[in-house]
């Protein structure tokens, strides 16, 4: 069955949408779409350096990924704006990422393919490496659910139940890096953002409790992946951007109809 | 009886700047103790101190062994992204069994509460839900971090009124923190007024049956509120020693 690139596809789609669902939640509630965004471009430097160093792409993009949410986390605390240390870490990541793969690298690296994702070139090694990530990711989200929520609503709130949201935050960073590594075979660096967010804001009006919209989330992720494979199929249209214009029709969908039914 | 919470010379900084200082105070159990002072005096500092929120920079806090605090933040807003309901606000981070929540939301005076979204709810709701949430644990020790902000004066006096309940049926000392310099809830055993250091402390004068009481709050706040006088030995509109200019 996994001979078939298509099932190869829409299985690596399925995992990347159950493991971007929990996460986008949290990046919409703690507002933080440009942070998802910086991380993901940071992913292009991982790229570069595991060509650069001739080693395996995912845990070279993890690494860096993580490096940059931990540099942005600091530098934050330090009093930097938040929006500035993003924009001149995220920028100069991509651009040294861009730079760097062309001058130590002889092959014409298809550069094309990591910003924008291949899903249909996923093999049977990206496929185990993808659903191990994304196994890990909501086993983390499952565990530290309710601390991390506490901690989205009011830091004080969960220092006063013995939590340290400064701890918490860390597993929230820590998951964006995988969700981004296993992500950028499928989508791309350029669209892993949206995956996190349309999937979640598109549940909103449907979820009553955060569990749900968690739940949402994941069901319209894969619903994008499984209509936007099918439809770049038979438009003969790139995937990672056919993916997104799924999710952006279902959140347009929701939303509309949400309105219409508050009348 | 020892002392719920104890603080000695306590100093209290963010960064550079000291916001507290000089502060020794001790809280018996069952008092309640109100703070008040202007904006930026470092009340609200004082109680995230107390709950662990921020280290001391001088002085130490003694906790009694397995103190258990209930706190109110000044500030809670939830993004209208969230979907949440009191019920799971309630159980955060950890669920509760069903008949504690339902206690603690009528102790609290929102016994209707549970299935709504906390984001309609209104300022006086959401108010009693924080102190629901307060109350879930039975603590020993209430901090309540300026909870009347936002309510009229009925609606202080009634929640002042809610507080006292609480303590006569739980037990709990409260320290509450106060943004009006000179109306305080008159269950008060005691009032500190704090600017950067403790200024000066007392007893709230009750004078709820005197007429100019009445002229001053009306007859809808049944005696909960009540004066205090500043007894200051210092004044802060000329240059104070504390204030390094």
């Amino acid at each position: 069955m996994l001979d078939d690139f298509f099932i190869r596809a829409v299985l690596a789609g399925i995992g990347v949408a159950l493991a971007a669902a929990p996460l986008g939640c949290f990046v919409v509630w703690r507002r933080m779409a440009y942070f998802g965004e910086a991380t993901a471009h940071a992913a292009i430097l991982g790229v570069a350096l595991a060509l650069v160093l001739n080693i395996a792409v995912m845990p070279a993009v993890l690494a860096t990924a993580l490096a940059m949410a931990v540099t942005v986390s600091m530098l934050a605390k330090r009093g930097f704006g938040m929006d500035t240390a993003l924009g001149v870490l995220a920028h100069s990541a991509l651009a040294i990422g861009l730079v760097g793969a062309t001058v130590f690298t002889d092959v014409r690296l298809d550069l094309m393919g990591f910003l924008f994702g291949d899903i249909l070139s996923v093999g049977r090694a990206d496929l185990a490496a993808i659903w191990i990530g994304a196994g890990l990711v909501i086993a983390l989200m499952a565990w530290r659910w309710s601390p991390l929520l506490l901690a989205t609503l009011n830091p004080d709130l969960a220092r006063a139940s013995g939590l340290d949201p400064d701890r918490e935050s860390l597993v929230l960073t820590m998951v964006l890096a995988i969700v981004v590594a296993v992500a950028i075979k499928v989508v791309g660096m350029l669209l892993i953002a949206s995956l996190l967010i349309i999937p979640a804001a598109a549940a909103r009006p449907l979820a009553q409790t955060p569990e749900r919209m968690a739940l949402l989330a994941a069901l319209i992720g894969t619903g994008a992946a499984l209509a936007g494979l099918q439809g770049a199929m038979w438009f003969d249209t790139p995937t990672g951007p056919s993916i997104v214009c799924a999710a952006a029709l279902l959140f347009a969908l929701i939303t509309g109809g949400a309105a219409l039914a508050r009348r | 009886m020892s002392p719920l919470v104890e603080t000695r010379d306590l100093r209290l900084t963010y960064g550079r700047r000291t916001v507290l200082r000089d502060v020794s105070m001790q809280v018996e159990p069952g008092e309640i103790v109100t703070i008040v002072g202007p904006n930026g005096s470092g009340k609200s500092s004082l109680l995230r101190a107390l709950i662990g929120a921020i280290k001391p920079a001088d002085g130490e806090i003694i906790r009694k062994p397995g103190l258990r605090i209930g706190y109110v933040p000044q500030k809670l807003h939830i993004d209208a992204s969230l979907p949440l309901t009191v019920t799971r606000f309630l159980g955060l981070p950890r669920r509760v069994p069903g008949a504690r929540l339902r206690a603690a939301l009528e102790a609290a005076g929102a016994p209707d509460l549970g299935s709504r979204q906390m984001a309609d709810l209104s300022g006086g709701q959401f108010q009693r839900v924080l102190l629901a949430r307060a109350l879930l644990e039975t603590p020993d020790l209430l901090l309540l971090d300026e909870p009347t902000q936002g309510l009229d004066q009925p609606g202080s006096a009634a929640f002042y009124q809610r507080i006292e309940e609480v303590r006569q049926t739980l037990g709990c000392a409260v320290i509450m923190v106060s943004h009006d310099l000179h109306v305080v809830m008159a269950a008060s055993d005691r009032v500190l007024c704090m600017n950067g250091h403790v200024c000066c402390q007392g007893t709230p004068a009750v004078v709820a049956t005197a007429p100019e009481y009445r002229a001053l709050f009306g007859t809808g706040t049944k005696g909960a509120l009540a004066l205090y006088q500043h007894a200051h030995s210092h004044s802060h509109d000329t240059p104070h020693p504390h204030h390094e200019t």
